[in-house]
């Protein structure tokens, strides 16, 4: 069911806005929030333009509201495409004198040229994993790796060369995972690419690296896959600590057998074995990782009752005349994983679906969901509480500017699913405001969860669309609430860049720029998000965050948590403004650090009753409410 | 390259201890590591970089001239939309289709631009003299297609001349049809030496081979649910 209503008032606010200067990059953000109106009228009104924001690498324009740019730390040298950039030329300035395009360039000259040549993408900045105080990124060149300790200077203390894209990665314990998916990537991390159809040198598959000395990695393992990684998913063992899988992702061309035994092609009518139609499923012995190979190659998409192997790509709807139900679902581009409910959501080209992950070799299909305005299911994200799922249409597969005046506001965007039972039912789309400009790519990319208790907030990339920040507490009413944008890298011209991933990790929002390098990213409060619930968001931390690998968030009882509770409740206005007050003042003597228990207990008690007789997500927040006073000490 | 002056050892939990070099503002050594069980080494930044060439094919260039030409026919087939049908699942993929290939025809302009290539293939120039791609303005219209998918100038002037259920199907065969041939054309290319290695073209191309072969079967769903709704079962082509 789509929701027609959302999508008016998103275009009409699009069309309502007013022009605003672009500001300066460390400039101060607060003057647009603070002149805003009313809370009642505020939250329903549009975000402040980002249009007219110059451009540049590192001088370009940027707007942001409600979120502030820490610090930015360059793409490191060696995998930097600034020069090239800034160059105007797009392609590798070394060989720009060469006599390109002229006529007198010989044959041999021009093949000479054609062979040394590079595109900026080789030197895309791509996903982000984190250990401790250590990000990772990746690279279509290889990973580097910064210690944020101190988030507002992040120092650079890794940087690995091992081309062959995308370069998603994961980090468990001493082990780094890489995904590597194009024809040219060599198994010794080297350049020039591979000879031929058929070769040993060839390597696509998923990297294992053991980073236990950040100065020396060492390759342990590489796992090749007929279709390589083009992403990834770590997959913890439900019991046995010394054992992890690896979900594969790969959604290029099938390579041939001879090159690997395993793999061959085509519609599973001809042949049943085709690897097409599945995902792979690596074990790695923890102990042992360079033992680490695949055990299953899962036929996730067959019809339950006929078992054929393309069972959604040939879906049609039974009755109703044979309207489309899916596209062709011969792979998934990302799946999710979330280990505490025994799911994975997975983003799967023609289809999103839910799957049962409870034995990981072998995961089953619970439910799939279809959409004519999805062109191309890109990433899952689940709920904290895995009732819903947010999905991303990466339409144009992320090189095309798609967040033009003129694109559709539902293509290209999120869409927010909710689990019920073995259905996955469709709710509203979200998209940025469509005030990009020709010279930037852009449609909705990866994210992650923030931890804000009683809401449900998702920090997200949108390529040179910037960072957008979207509450979709409200399913049939996602709306943004904050975001970061700059002007394109070029003026004249449109360059792969912009954020890839944006993601919540400990406090601070951490994004990969594919040009420009690592963001730090901090929310600022505003009527949309308060202060309280921004500390009480950094309360939850992980010492290992892998953002397909889902972790549940839980509060402790502190009074910042109660306090941020108190504000969502004064803000939707549901309860009465007296028991709120008193609410106030008890949490404000605790946070004093002079709790008085008895009234805490009572109030505890008065919250519970007035939770049973309120309706909706306020309901929840009244009890999370009135168990944190209960647990306070 | 920075001289690694201190080393210490952060914890990170139960999970991890790295050993790190501590000094504000350094840049990291770049290392290069080996195969599975190789020792890696180190690298200068300017090596570090120069991995990064990979380099493109007489054939890559030559896809991308002819893949050009090979979108413009569905945008000019997407523009026939309007006044002849009013079906919305063809309005709307008519309307993703020409949003889609007119931002990536751009994408093989700027491709061929910033490698120095001419946008046009030398051997189309040829083809032109003989059949033409666009409405010929005298004689009959030919029926041999430029390349492979291609609707033929006698296919372009049926579904010119067309409007209401008849368009409906001609619209979907023919682009059925075409979205076809331009993922032939992509498998073309991978059968060559070290074509599609470029990662733009790569991107690009898997781009192609994901999003037609996704409208390939919505629109075949659509031609299926229109011919059951005839009780002609009339084909059409």
């Amino acid at each position: 069911m789509t929701h027609l209503k959302t999508v008016l008032a998103a275009s009409v606010a699009a069309a309502a806005l007013s022009a605003c200067a672009p500001q300066d990059m460390f400039g101060p953000y607060g003057d647009a929030a603070s002149a805003r109106p009313a809370p009642a009228a505020q939250a329903e009104a549009p975000p402040p333009s980002r249009e007219g924001l110059a451009a540049g690498v590192h001088d370009a324009g940027s707007a942001a509201w409600n979120l502030e740019l820490v610090t930015n730390h360059p793409t490191p040298e060696g995998f930097s495409a600034t020069a090239i950039i800034e160059g105007g030329s797009g392609t590798a300035s070394a060989y720009q004198d060469d006599g390109a395009g002229e006529g007198g360039e010989s044959e041999d000259a021009q093949s000479e040229r054609r062979r040394r040549l590079f595109d900026v993408l080789a030197l895309a900045n791509s996903d982000l994993a984190f250990s401790g105080d250590v990000v990772f990124m990746g690279s279509f060149h290889g990973v580097n790796a910064f210690d944020v300790s101190d988030p507002a200077s992040p120092e650079h203390v890794l940087s690995l060369v091992c081309p062959g894209g995308q370069g998603d990665v994961s980090v468990h314990a001493n082990l780094l995972f890489m995904s590597v998916e194009e024809n040219r990537a060599r198994i010794d991390c080297g350049g020039g690419g591979v000879e031929g159809e058929v070769s040993e040198e060839r390597f696509r598959g998923v990297r294992i690296f053991d980073i236990s000395d950040l100065q020396s990695p060492r390759q342990v393992a590489a796992v090749q896959t007929c279709r390589g990684s083009h992403t990834h998913t770590l997959v913890p063992h439900p019991s046995d600590p010394d054992t992890l899988y690896v979900y594969v992702q790969g959604t290029g061309s099938v390579r041939s057998g001879e090159e690997l035994e395993i793999c061959s092609g085509g519609s599973p009518d001809e042949n049943p074995d085709t690897a097409l139609y599945s995902i792979d499923v690596i074990e790695v012995p923890l102990a042992a990782p360079e033992t680490a190979h695949i055990v299953n190659r899962p036929r996730i998409f067959a019809d339950r009752e006929t078992g054929e192997i393309a069972g959604l790509w040939q879906a049609v709807e039974s009755g109703e005349g044979g309207g489309p139900r899916s596209g062709t679902t011969n792979h998934c581009h990302d799946i999710t994983v979330y280990p505490e409910f025994g799911l994975a959501a997975g983003a799967c080209s023609g289809n999103g679906i839910l799957l049962d992950i409870t034995d990981p070799v072998n995961p089953a299909r619970i439910a799939e969901v279809f959409d004519p305005a999805m062109a191309y299911w890109h990433s899952a994200t689940f709920s904290n509480d895995a009732q819903k799922i947010v999905f991303t249409d990466e339409w144009g597969g992320g090189l095309g500017a798609r967040c033009r005046a003129w694109d559709p506001v539902n293509w290209g965007a999120n869409v927010i699913v909710s689990v019920q039972g073995e259905e996955l039912v469709q709710h509203a789309y979200f998209k940025i405001p469509n005030e990009q400009t020709e010279q930037e790519n852009c449609v909705a990319h990866n994210g992650s969860l923030i931890p804000v208790p009683g809401r449900d907030l998702f920090v997200q990339s949108w390529y040179q669309g910037g960072i957008s920040v979207m509450d979709f507490t409200d399913p049939d009413n996602p709306v943004e609430i904050a975001y970061f944008d700059r002007g394109p890298v070029h003026a004249e011209e449109l360059y792969l860049a912009g954020h890839w991933s944006a993601y919540w990790h400990n406090g601070h929002i951490y994004a990969s720029e594919i040009v420009r390098g690592l963001d730090v990213l901090t929310l600022t409060p505003s009527v949309l998000l308060s202060q309280a619930e921004i500390e009480a968001a950094a309360l939850v931390t992980f010492e290992e965050a892998n953002p397909q690998v889902q972790r549940h968030f839980e509060w402790p009882a502190e009074p910042v948590v109660a306090r941020a509770y108190l504000d969502q409740l004064e803000r939707s206005g549901t309860v009465s403004a007296r028991l709120l007050a008193r609410a106030g003042e008890e949490v404000a003597r605790w946070q004093e650090g002079a709790p008085r228990e008895a009234r805490l207990a009572r109030l505890s008690a008065d919250l519970e009753a007035q939770a049973a007789a309120t309706g909706g997500r306020d309901a929840e927040r009244l009890s999370e409410l009135a168990r944190v006073l209960r647990e306070a000490d | 390259m920075t001289a690694i002056r201190g080393l210490c050892a952060i914890a990170a939990g139960p999970f991890l201890a790295f050993a790190l070099t501590a000094e504000a503002g350094a840049q990291a050594p770049i290392v290069q590591p080996g195969a599975p069980g190789e020792a890696g080494r180190s690298l200068t930044a300017e090596e570090a970089e120069a991995l990064a060439a990979t380099g493109y094919t007489d054939a890559d260039v030559r896809f991308m001239q002819h893949m050009r030409v090979h979108h413009a026919q569905a945008v000019e087939m997407n523009a026939l939309i309007d006044g002849r049908t009013g079906h919305a699942g063809i309005v709307m993929t008519g309307e993703r289709i020409a949003l889609a290939q007119e931002a990536e025809i751009a994408l093989m302009e700027t491709w061929l631009a910033r490698r120095g290539e001419p946008l046009d293939a030398p051997d189309l120039h040829a083809h032109h003299g003989h059949h033409g791609h666009h409405a010929q303005p005298h004689g009959a219209p030919s029926d041999v297609p430029l390349m492979p998918g291609m609707l033929s100038p006698a296919q372009m002037a049926a579904l010119r001349a067309a409007s209401g259920a008849e368009f409906d199907l001609l619209f979907l065969s023919g682009m059925i049809q075409h979205h076809q041939g331009a993922i032939d054309m992509v498998d073309a290319l991978l059968s060559q030496p070290r074509s599609g290695q470029d990662p733009v073209l790569s991107e690009f191309i898997g781009g192609i081979v994901a999003d037609q072969s996704a409208e390939i079967n919505r629109m075949q769903a659509m031609l299926d649910a229109i011919r059951a709704g005839e009780p002609s079962g009339e084909e059409t082509r």
